[in-house]
């Protein structure tokens, strides 16, 4: 198994940045956090163009820092794509020749990815005989991530690389993120503010708190943990499920989806039977009963669930967040009052309603 | 037909190119230093590369008259290495007029190095360009207009000067006689028609070579801003 060993402590004027860390190095690692908590200054770290003077880090057997016996692989060595947050591309240079500078400096053995390969998936042909100047924003850092993979990095660096596309835009370069991982092996660390992104792309995710880390794991994990709430916005709590979709009923415009706990029913979503779905169940959108309704509800989704964990309650708050299991975790945010009038204790059986509507996966957001 | 002798001319052209190419060879580093790093002695350095924008010619030309003599901090070595002394010859000339000129030609490749900035030299490093590599394939193209300014103004300044010439160069036919100080012989002489064939034979080449350069660096499609 791959592994991201990092570790890192670095002083600046405004921050501390300390992280200790040992993830898998696979698919897209998510940077979570508020502005300024050190995320950037992480990914000039792995990148090597700052320096922790105690740090080390390595990507499986690549080592290039390791401070205790005085090694450190400069960034032009390191084999590591960066997409900055500004695309940085190079003014006095073809479009085309931005994408070869660092394919040009790449031994030939090692290019994996080809010019064909990231002209088709980004869309640039037209682009490649422009001068950089006359590219929109978002043409740009198409060309600033195509010129990172370019290098066949083992490793690559994003630093909220969405954050000046617009939405069509996003949702056309997401799939391809995605794919890069599974295509060629090219494990991410991808910072983001933004959620949907990270819900979307993220395997694993860092949780960075004024420069130290709060919280690291599977993203499934880390969405479904409780005394991690007050890291994530309000809207945007809820257990992630990964599923299969398994039946389109056209009739009614539903989907319906397979997970390790049952089937969820959402509206109709144009992917192919067999095809993976990861969808978001917000906690705001889940309610609880404690048998099953007598009356007819509206709502597709009832689950058999077991309370597993009931959040902190604050006397302020009129809220409260419910861990349940439902073969998979699943968060519920219901009333102090209902927490009362339903007894809910960990280890009890409860009914957990889902608004169909509730479940869109992470694109349709 | 004027009794002109065009050596003066000649010599002048070949002081001014030799002085840019020297300033462009220690002027980069300098401006390099200058434009990126953090310590506290950029200060001192801006100052002592601006003082001769500021100094009189001829206290320049004094102290360098010294330093460039047989028994000077320069000359001296100079003497004991070739045999032959720096004052009142044009390798001496070369030397005087460079740190005359070096503000013109730092000064010009500081901003421009500076315009460029860190940013897409940390996009070449990361794209597996080293340092050098990164200074010649990106820094030295985006700073394109910074080159041609410092040029001009070097090779300007440098045709222009009279005052440190007169006391480092001395007036040696094909050696230091420049066209300035022709020019200056010729009026003392109250030669006024070579005085003005001179003149403005200088102010028109100026000219042209200024319009010349401004063309072009209109039409660079390079804009760093």
């Amino acid at each position: 198994m791959s592994r991201l060993l990092v570790n890192f402590d670095l002083i600046f004027s405004t921050f501390h940045l300390q992280v200790n860390l040992a993830v898998p190095a696979e698919g897209t690692i998510a940077v979570f956090g508020p502005s300024g908590c050190g995320k950037t200054t992480f990914l000039r770290c792995l990148a090597g163009l700052e320096r922790s003077t105690t740090g080390s880090m390595a990507l499986n057997d690549h080592r290039w820092q390791d401070e205790s016996q005085g090694i450190f692989v400069p960034p032009p060595e390191r084999s590591i794509g960066y997409v900055f947050q500004e695309p940085r591309l190079f003014p006095h240079l073809k479009v085309l020749e931005n994408l070869q500078y660092g394919w040009k400096r790449t031994d030939q053995s090692k290019r994996r990815i080809t010019l064909d390969q990231v002209v088709q998936v980004l869309d640039i042909e037209k682009l490649l005989e422009r001068r950089p100047s006359a590219l929109s924003g978002g043409e740009q850092q198409r060309i600033a991530i195509g010129r990172a993979l370019l290098t066949s990095p083992h490793l690559l660096l994003m630093d909220e690389p969405l954050s000046s596309l617009d939405l069509p835009r996003k949702r056309e370069i997401l799939p391809f993120l995605q794919r890069l991982d599974s295509e060629f092996h090219i494990p991410i660390v991808y910072v983001s503010h933004d959620l949907h992104e990270i819900v979307e792309l993220a395997k694993t995710v860092i949780l960075l708190k004024e420069g130290k880390v709060v919280g690291s794991g599977p993203i499934e994990e880390i969405f479904s943990k409780l005394n991690l709430r007050h890291l994530i916005p309000e809207n945007h709590l809820g257990a992630l499920v990964d599923t299969i979709v398994v039946e389109q009923d056209q009739e009614f415009g539903l989907t319906r989806l397979a997970f390790s706990g049952g089937h969820l029913s959402v509206p109709h979503h144009h992917q192919k039977i067999g095809d993976r779905l990861r969808v978001q169940i917000l906690a705001k959108d889940v309610s609880l009963i404690c048998s099953p309704p007598s009356f007819q509800t509206s709502v597709l989704n009832l689950l058999e669930a077991t309370v597993v964990e009931i959040g902190e309650v604050n006397t302020e708050h009129p809220f409260v967040d419910i861990k349940l299991d439902i073969g998979c975790p699943l968060l519920a945010t219901i009333t102090r009052k209902s927490l009362t009038t339903l007894k809910l204790h960990p280890g009890q059986r409860v009914h957990a309603q889902i608004k169909a509507v509730a479940l869109s996966p992470g694109t349709h957001h | 037909m004027l009794n002109l002798d065009l050596g003066p001319l000649w010599l002048t052209l070949q002081l001014a190119g030799a002085t840019v190419v020297v300033l462009l060879l220690i002027g980069t580093p300098i401006a390099w230093w200058l434009a990126f790093t953090t310590s506290r002695a950029r200060t001192i350095v801006e100052a002592i590369v601006a003082l001769p924008i500021v100094l009189p010619p001829t206290v320049l030309g004094f102290y360098l008259l010294i330093a460039l003599g047989p028994h000077g901090l320069l000359g001296g070595p100079w003497k004991d290495l070739t045999g032959s002394p720096l004052s009142f010859t044009f390798t001496g000339l070369v030397l005087a007029s460079t740190f005359y000129s070096l503000p013109f030609v730092v000064q010009p490749l500081h901003g421009a190095f500076e315009a460029v900035g860190k940013k897409p030299l940390e996009a070449a490093w990361a794209l597996g360009a080293s340092k050098l590599d990164a200074f010649f394939t990106v820094a030295s193209p985006m700073a394109i207009r910074g080159y041609l300014t410092a040029i001009v103004l070097g090779f300007a300044h440098t045709l222009g000067e009279f005052g440190v010439v007169l006391m480092v160069g001395g007036n040696i036919p094909g050696q230091t006689k420049v066209l300035s100080i022709a020019i200056y012989d010729h009026v003392e002489t109250l030669e006024y028609a070579q005085a003005h064939t001179l003149s403005a034979g200088l102010l028109l080449f100026s000219f042209l070579v200024l319009l010349a350069v401004y063309t072009a660096n209109r039409r660079l499609p390079i804009h760093v801003t």
